[in-house]
Protein backbone atom coordinates (compact mmCIF):
# COMPACT_ATOMS: atom_id res chain seq x y z
CA UNK A 1 0.00 0.00 0.00
CA UNK A 2 2.61 2.50 0.97
CA UNK A 3 3.90 4.45 -1.97
CA UNK A 4 7.69 4.60 -1.87
CA UNK A 5 8.85 7.83 -0.30
CA UNK A 6 9.95 10.45 -2.73
CA UNK A 7 7.53 9.61 -5.48
CA UNK A 8 5.82 12.76 -6.41
CA UNK A 9 3.53 12.03 -9.25
CA UNK A 10 0.82 14.53 -9.87
CA UNK A 11 -1.76 11.85 -10.20
CA UNK A 12 -4.32 12.16 -12.97
CA UNK A 13 -7.57 13.39 -11.71
CA UNK A 14 -9.89 10.44 -11.73
CA UNK A 15 -11.97 10.54 -8.63
CA UNK A 16 -14.10 7.79 -7.17
CA UNK A 17 -16.90 6.81 -9.48
CA UNK A 18 -20.23 8.10 -8.27
CA UNK A 19 -22.15 4.87 -8.83
CA UNK A 20 -19.56 2.98 -6.77
CA UNK A 21 -19.82 5.51 -3.99
CA UNK A 22 -23.61 5.28 -4.05
CA UNK A 23 -23.54 1.50 -4.14
CA UNK A 24 -21.26 1.23 -1.15
CA UNK A 25 -23.17 3.79 0.83
CA UNK A 26 -26.49 2.16 0.03
CA UNK A 27 -25.18 -1.20 1.14
CA UNK A 28 -23.98 0.32 4.39
CA UNK A 29 -27.30 2.11 4.91
CA UNK A 30 -29.19 -1.13 4.38
CA UNK A 31 -26.98 -2.84 6.93
CA UNK A 32 -27.51 -0.07 9.45
CA UNK A 33 -31.24 -0.23 8.89
CA UNK A 34 -31.32 -3.96 9.35
CA UNK A 35 -29.09 -4.22 12.40
CA UNK A 36 -29.76 -0.99 14.22
CA UNK A 37 -33.49 -0.73 13.80
CA UNK A 38 -34.05 -0.61 17.52
CA UNK A 39 -31.14 1.65 18.42
CA UNK A 40 -31.48 5.27 19.25
CA UNK A 41 -31.42 7.90 16.58
CA UNK A 42 -28.07 9.12 17.81
CA UNK A 43 -26.51 5.66 17.54
CA UNK A 44 -27.88 5.17 14.05
CA UNK A 45 -26.70 8.61 13.08
CA UNK A 46 -23.18 7.80 14.24
CA UNK A 47 -23.21 4.56 12.27
CA UNK A 48 -24.43 6.32 9.16
CA UNK A 49 -21.73 8.95 9.55
CA UNK A 50 -19.14 6.21 9.88
CA UNK A 51 -20.63 4.50 6.83
CA UNK A 52 -20.35 7.74 4.89
CA UNK A 53 -16.64 8.05 5.59
CA UNK A 54 -16.10 4.36 4.99
CA UNK A 55 -17.80 4.52 1.59
CA UNK A 56 -15.72 7.52 0.69
CA UNK A 57 -12.50 5.85 1.71
CA UNK A 58 -13.25 2.52 0.02
CA UNK A 59 -14.30 4.20 -3.18
CA UNK A 60 -11.18 6.35 -3.26
CA UNK A 61 -9.15 3.23 -2.67
CA UNK A 62 -5.59 2.86 -1.47
CA UNK A 63 -4.11 5.25 -4.02
CA UNK A 64 -4.76 8.22 -1.75
CA UNK A 65 -3.07 8.88 1.55
CA UNK A 66 -6.22 10.28 3.14
CA UNK A 67 -8.29 7.24 2.21
CA UNK A 68 -5.60 4.89 3.51
CA UNK A 69 -5.50 6.83 6.77
CA UNK A 70 -9.28 6.75 7.07
CA UNK A 71 -9.40 3.01 6.41
CA UNK A 72 -6.72 2.37 9.01
CA UNK A 73 -8.59 4.49 11.50
CA UNK A 74 -11.87 2.74 10.78
CA UNK A 75 -10.39 -0.72 11.16
CA UNK A 76 -8.52 0.28 14.27
CA UNK A 77 -11.61 1.69 15.86
CA UNK A 78 -13.65 -1.34 14.94
CA UNK A 79 -11.09 -3.62 16.56
CA UNK A 80 -10.91 -1.42 19.62
CA UNK A 81 -14.65 -1.30 19.93
CA UNK A 82 -14.85 -5.06 20.07
CA UNK A 83 -12.35 -5.12 22.92
CA UNK A 84 -13.30 -2.08 24.92
CA UNK A 85 -16.98 -1.83 24.09
CA UNK A 86 -16.67 1.93 23.75
CA UNK A 87 -18.47 3.59 20.93
CA UNK A 88 -16.96 6.43 19.01
CA UNK A 89 -17.76 7.83 15.65
CA UNK A 90 -14.63 6.85 13.82
CA UNK A 91 -13.31 8.58 10.78
CA UNK A 92 -14.24 12.08 11.85
CA UNK A 93 -11.50 14.26 13.25
CA UNK A 94 -12.78 15.56 16.52
CA UNK A 95 -10.03 17.83 17.69
CA UNK A 96 -10.99 21.49 17.49
CA UNK A 97 -8.50 23.57 15.62
CA UNK A 98 -6.17 25.47 17.85
CA UNK A 99 -3.71 28.16 16.99
CA UNK A 100 -1.05 27.34 14.49
CA UNK A 101 -0.35 27.92 10.88
CA UNK A 102 -3.19 27.24 8.44
CA UNK A 103 -1.18 24.33 7.09
CA UNK A 104 -1.20 22.78 10.56
CA UNK A 105 -4.92 23.28 10.79
CA UNK A 106 -5.31 21.51 7.48
CA UNK A 107 -3.08 18.68 8.62
CA UNK A 108 -5.40 18.07 11.53
CA UNK A 109 -8.47 18.02 9.32
CA UNK A 110 -7.30 15.86 6.45
CA UNK A 111 -6.90 12.20 7.46
CA UNK A 112 -3.26 11.26 7.48
CA UNK A 113 -2.31 14.89 7.10
CA UNK A 114 0.23 14.99 9.88
CA UNK A 115 2.62 12.80 7.97
CA UNK A 116 2.52 14.73 4.73
CA UNK A 117 4.80 17.26 3.22
CA UNK A 118 3.40 20.50 1.91
CA UNK A 119 2.81 19.44 -1.68
CA UNK A 120 1.28 16.15 -0.68
CA UNK A 121 -0.98 17.97 1.73
CA UNK A 122 -2.24 20.26 -1.03
CA UNK A 123 -2.95 17.35 -3.37
CA UNK A 124 -4.63 15.26 -0.72
CA UNK A 125 -6.71 18.20 0.49
CA UNK A 126 -8.03 18.83 -3.00
CA UNK A 127 -8.96 15.18 -3.44
CA UNK A 128 -10.47 14.97 0.03
CA UNK A 129 -12.62 18.04 -0.60
CA UNK A 130 -13.77 16.62 -3.90
CA UNK A 131 -14.77 13.31 -2.34
CA UNK A 132 -16.41 14.95 0.67
CA UNK A 133 -18.48 17.12 -1.66
CA UNK A 134 -19.59 14.07 -3.62
CA UNK A 135 -20.55 12.31 -0.43
CA UNK A 136 -22.55 15.31 0.76
CA UNK A 137 -24.31 15.54 -2.60
CA UNK A 138 -25.14 11.84 -2.48
CA UNK A 139 -26.54 12.03 1.04
CA UNK A 140 -28.51 15.14 0.22
CA UNK A 141 -30.12 13.54 -2.80
CA UNK A 142 -31.04 10.48 -0.75
CA UNK A 143 -32.62 12.67 1.90
CA UNK A 144 -34.46 14.56 -0.79
CA UNK A 145 -35.74 11.36 -2.35
CA UNK A 146 -36.71 9.55 0.84
CA UNK A 147 -37.98 12.57 2.68
CA UNK A 148 -41.48 13.95 2.59
CA UNK A 149 -42.67 14.48 -0.91
CA UNK A 150 -39.93 12.37 -2.36
CA UNK A 151 -42.02 9.56 -3.73
CA UNK B 1 17.64 31.76 -12.56
CA UNK B 2 17.47 29.53 -9.52
CA UNK B 3 18.44 31.28 -6.36
CA UNK B 4 21.18 30.15 -4.04
CA UNK B 5 18.77 28.12 -2.02
CA UNK B 6 20.43 25.05 -0.71
CA UNK B 7 19.39 22.27 -2.96
CA UNK B 8 20.02 19.71 -0.29
CA UNK B 9 16.72 20.65 1.30
CA UNK B 10 14.98 19.79 -1.93
CA UNK B 11 17.10 16.88 -2.93
CA UNK B 12 14.24 14.49 -3.36
CA UNK B 13 13.87 12.59 -6.55
CA UNK B 14 11.51 15.26 -7.88
CA UNK B 15 12.15 18.94 -7.47
CA UNK B 16 9.30 20.82 -5.92
CA UNK B 17 9.23 24.16 -7.60
CA UNK B 18 7.36 27.24 -6.59
CA UNK B 19 5.33 26.95 -9.77
CA UNK B 20 4.19 23.47 -8.80
CA UNK B 21 3.12 24.72 -5.41
CA UNK B 22 1.33 27.69 -6.95
CA UNK B 23 -0.37 25.33 -9.39
CA UNK B 24 -1.54 23.05 -6.58
CA UNK B 25 -2.77 26.02 -4.60
CA UNK B 26 -4.71 27.29 -7.61
CA UNK B 27 -6.32 23.90 -8.13
CA UNK B 28 -7.27 23.78 -4.47
CA UNK B 29 -8.63 27.29 -4.56
CA UNK B 30 -10.81 26.41 -7.53
CA UNK B 31 -12.63 23.86 -5.39
CA UNK B 32 -13.54 26.30 -2.68
CA UNK B 33 -16.80 28.23 -2.62
CA UNK B 34 -14.94 31.43 -1.80
CA UNK B 35 -13.27 31.16 -5.17
CA UNK B 36 -16.13 32.89 -6.82
CA UNK B 37 -16.09 35.70 -4.32
CA UNK B 38 -12.41 36.41 -4.30
CA UNK B 39 -11.85 37.73 -7.76
CA UNK B 40 -8.29 38.78 -7.07
CA UNK B 41 -5.97 36.27 -8.64
CA UNK B 42 -3.19 36.78 -6.13
CA UNK B 43 -4.62 35.26 -3.01
CA UNK B 44 -2.13 34.37 -0.37
CA UNK B 45 -1.41 30.75 0.34
CA UNK B 46 -2.47 31.24 3.93
CA UNK B 47 -5.89 32.41 2.83
CA UNK B 48 -6.35 29.44 0.53
CA UNK B 49 -5.38 27.05 3.30
CA UNK B 50 -7.65 28.79 5.78
CA UNK B 51 -10.56 28.69 3.33
CA UNK B 52 -9.86 25.02 2.72
CA UNK B 53 -9.99 24.35 6.47
CA UNK B 54 -13.28 26.19 6.78
CA UNK B 55 -14.71 24.37 3.79
CA UNK B 56 -13.71 20.94 5.08
CA UNK B 57 -15.19 21.72 8.48
CA UNK B 58 -18.47 22.84 6.95
CA UNK B 59 -18.60 19.74 4.76
CA UNK B 60 -18.02 17.52 7.77
CA UNK B 61 -20.77 19.34 9.63
CA UNK B 62 -23.06 18.71 6.67
CA UNK B 63 -22.25 15.00 6.77
CA UNK B 64 -23.07 15.08 10.46
CA UNK B 65 -26.41 16.75 9.90
CA UNK B 66 -27.33 14.58 6.94
CA UNK B 67 -26.45 11.45 8.91
CA UNK B 68 -28.89 12.52 11.57
CA UNK B 69 -31.63 13.15 9.04
CA UNK B 70 -30.98 9.86 7.32
CA UNK B 71 -31.17 8.11 10.66
CA UNK B 72 -34.58 9.61 11.30
CA UNK B 73 -35.81 8.88 7.79
CA UNK B 74 -34.59 5.30 7.91
CA UNK B 75 -36.56 4.77 11.06
CA UNK B 76 -39.71 5.99 9.43
CA UNK B 77 -39.44 4.21 6.13
CA UNK B 78 -38.55 0.69 5.19
CA UNK B 79 -35.38 -0.23 3.41
CA UNK B 80 -36.95 -0.80 0.03
CA UNK B 81 -37.95 2.84 -0.07
CA UNK B 82 -34.45 3.89 0.79
CA UNK B 83 -33.00 1.66 -1.89
CA UNK B 84 -35.44 3.00 -4.44
CA UNK B 85 -34.52 6.52 -3.40
CA UNK B 86 -30.82 5.94 -3.84
CA UNK B 87 -31.33 4.34 -7.24
CA UNK B 88 -33.50 7.24 -8.23
CA UNK B 89 -30.83 9.69 -7.16
CA UNK B 90 -28.28 7.68 -9.13
CA UNK B 91 -30.30 8.03 -12.27
CA UNK B 92 -30.62 11.77 -11.98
Amino acid sequence: WRAPPGTRTLTPRFGPSKPMLAFRFLRALTLVHRTAANSSNAARSRRIQRAAFASMAYSAGPRRAWSRALLCRLHFHRARRRCAGRRRAAGVPRRPSTTGSPADGLRRLVPGGTGMDYCGLLEETADYIRCLSEQVKLMQSIVDSVGPGGR
Amino acid sequence: MASRRSRSAQATSSRITDEQIADLLAKLQALLPEHRIRSADRVSAAEVLQDACNHIRSLQREVDGLSGRLAQLLAMTDSSNAQAAVIRSLLK
